[in-house]
């Protein structure tokens, strides 16, 4: 069963007319590592939260747990994560992860119990007690991966989650995303636009086109699990990396034109 | 400790310097009664400490009750105009005109609605310039919340409660703060504002009057020396709640 499933999803935007979805068709099936990439105003953000309900498509169905969106987000079955880490400042590591346990209902030890698991799972023991600010932002980051997984949804949803880091917090975020999702068999929809990232953590590739942002190309990632360092350097790795960046030349990449620059980034 | 007294010497040096110019250099210039001299105005304290102490807490307590119904208004009222973003749309350039207004000059109308004798039209003028202060600052922290948070605490299928009780008032908390300090200030100039246009003998507004009336230049500035202090210990007051109640947030110093 798919775990994703959009149908016609199309997306206008009443400001500017802009056209920020259309026709968009796609399938993620249980425990995929789906990326959407493209360039400024292809509406990858705006499809990711199509799929989380916070944004409603104009037209189309989008289908998440065998159930339609908005009653997937009451359901709480999925985790999202931002490019801001979004934490609370008044909340220690530890509330900030149980936020949504909170929420759930759950009692204060079957909360300190998960934290502690979270925490260990995203490499923080120790930093419970820490304050946001007193944190690095790769360290941020994973606090805020922390609360998404800490309920156990089935789908995370994640929003340019290393976009505002350095390279190298990247590739090791990037190497620990990917040993959470092999231990928690959770399904991943990533937007990103590093083709880099894009091709290292993903099982599919979705290239998106702007103006209207539509699906261009679906590239399967054939590169073999679990992946290390060592694939950064596989022949594979590259080919892939170039075949993504061509897709994206084709699919219009380098049309960003001038109206969509004025009309502003995706939202 | 020690770090702290070295921090604060080269302040303390240029109060002390102050005080000496102000006694042997601008006091004997001005005259001792356009401008008396520290000492005058501590011996005059001195003579009168208990008549100005208690004439201090009972204006205090005026603006005091002000402050805590004028700062509840505004917090109430920019909760309403947070949740009922239209209700806001259509209030907010009033509640900003009113703002601008020196509502001060409301004072001779408030003791005329209340009486001068009656403590409320001391708390009315407190607390209407309390009122607005709070109000603008409080429902900038409510709407200042970045959109993320707001999707987050969707995704959560949070209703609007929660997402008050969790996000929105608490990242206002800093901002409420910033209103509450203001107002601690406004609230004193009212009491005593209000004072000065009739109230209780009893009264600290009232005792500077009377001593400027009498020419008691000393008494007149002992008894404003009580009006700041205890207006300093209000903010400080204030400033130590903020300190107990805004956690997480690196503190920025004042």
């Amino acid at each position: 069963m798919s775990v994703v499933e959009l149908k016609n999803v199309t997306k206008t935007f009443a400001r500017g007319n802009t056209i920020a979805l259309q026709g968009i068709d796609l399938a993620i099936e249980a425990g995929e590592f789906v990326s959407l990439i493209g360039p400024s105003g292809c509406g990858k953000s705006t499809l990711l939260r199509t799929i989380g309900d916070l944004i409603q498509p104009t037209s189309g169905t989008i289908v998440v747990n065998g159930k339609p969106a908005q009653q997937a987000r009451r359901d709480r079955d999925y985790g999202i994560v931002f490019q801001d880490p979004v934490l609370y400042d008044w909340r220690t590591v530890a509330k900030n992860i149980a936020l949504p346990l909170e929420m759930l209902g759950w009692d204060r030890t079957r909360r300190a119990k998960r934290v502690q698991e979270m925490t260990e799972l995203v490499e923080l023991t120790g930093f419970e007690g820490h304050h946001p600010y007193q944190l690095s932002g790769g360290m941020q980051q994973r606090v805020s991966i922390a609360r998404a997984l800490s309920f156990s949804p089935a789908l995370l949803l994640m929003d340019e989650p290393f976009g505002a880091l350095d390279e190298m917090t990247r590739e090791r975020l990037n190497t620990e995303l990917l040993q959470i999702w092999q231990e928690t068999g959770s399904t991943i929809v990533f937007v990103t636009h590093s083709i880099a990232e894009a091709v290292f953590l993903s099982t599919r590739v979705v290239v998106m086109s702007a103006r209207p942002g539509r699906i261009a190309e679906l590239i399967e990632v054939d590169l073999k699990q679990p992946r290390t360092q060592e694939t950064r350097e596989d022949p594979r790795y590259f080919e892939l990396v170039t075949a993504v960046r061509e897709a994206l030349a084709r699919g219009g990449a380098d049309k960003i034109t001038e109206e969509a620059l004025v009309a502003g980034d995706e939202t | 400790m020690t770090r702290r007294v070295t921090n604060q010497l080269p302040a303390l040096v240029v109060f002390a310097l102050g005080l000496v110019a102000w006694e042997w250099v601008f006091s004997p210039l001005a005259g001792k009664f356009l401008l008396p001299k520290p000492s005058a105005i501590a011996t005059a304290f001195w003579h009168n400490r208990q008549l100005l102490s208690d004439a201090g807490w009972f204006t205090f307590k005026e603006a005091l009750g002000g402050f805590v119904f004028g700062s509840a208004g505004g917090i109430v009222v920019a909760i309403v105009l947070a949740r009922w973003r239209k209700v806001g749309e259509a209030v907010m350039p009033y509640a900003i005109a009113v703002n601008a207004i020196p509502i001060i000059a409301f004072a001779p109308i408030t003791n005329a609605w209340f009486g001068p004798l009656n403590p409320h039209s001391k708390w009315a003028i407190a607390g209407i310039l309390c009122f607005f202060p709070v109000l603008v600052n409080t429902l900038r922290g409510l709407t200042s919340v970045r959109p993320e948070s707001i999707e987050l605490m969707s995704s959560y299928a949070a209703s609007q409660f929660e997402v008050f009780r969790r996000v929105r008032i608490p990242s206002a908390l800093p901002f409420i703060f910033t209103g509450l300090k203001v107002g601690t200030v406004l609230a004193m100039i009212g009491a005593i504002v209000g004072d000065y246009f009739g109230g209780s003998t009893r009264a600290l507004g009232v005792q500077i009057e009377n001593s400027i009336s009498l020419f008691d230049f000393p008494f007149g500035w002992a008894a404003i020396v009580v009006a700041s202090a205890f207006g300093i210990v209000f903010y400080l007051a204030v400033g130590a709640a903020e300190r107990l109640s805004v956690r997480g947030v690196p503190s920025t110093g004042d």
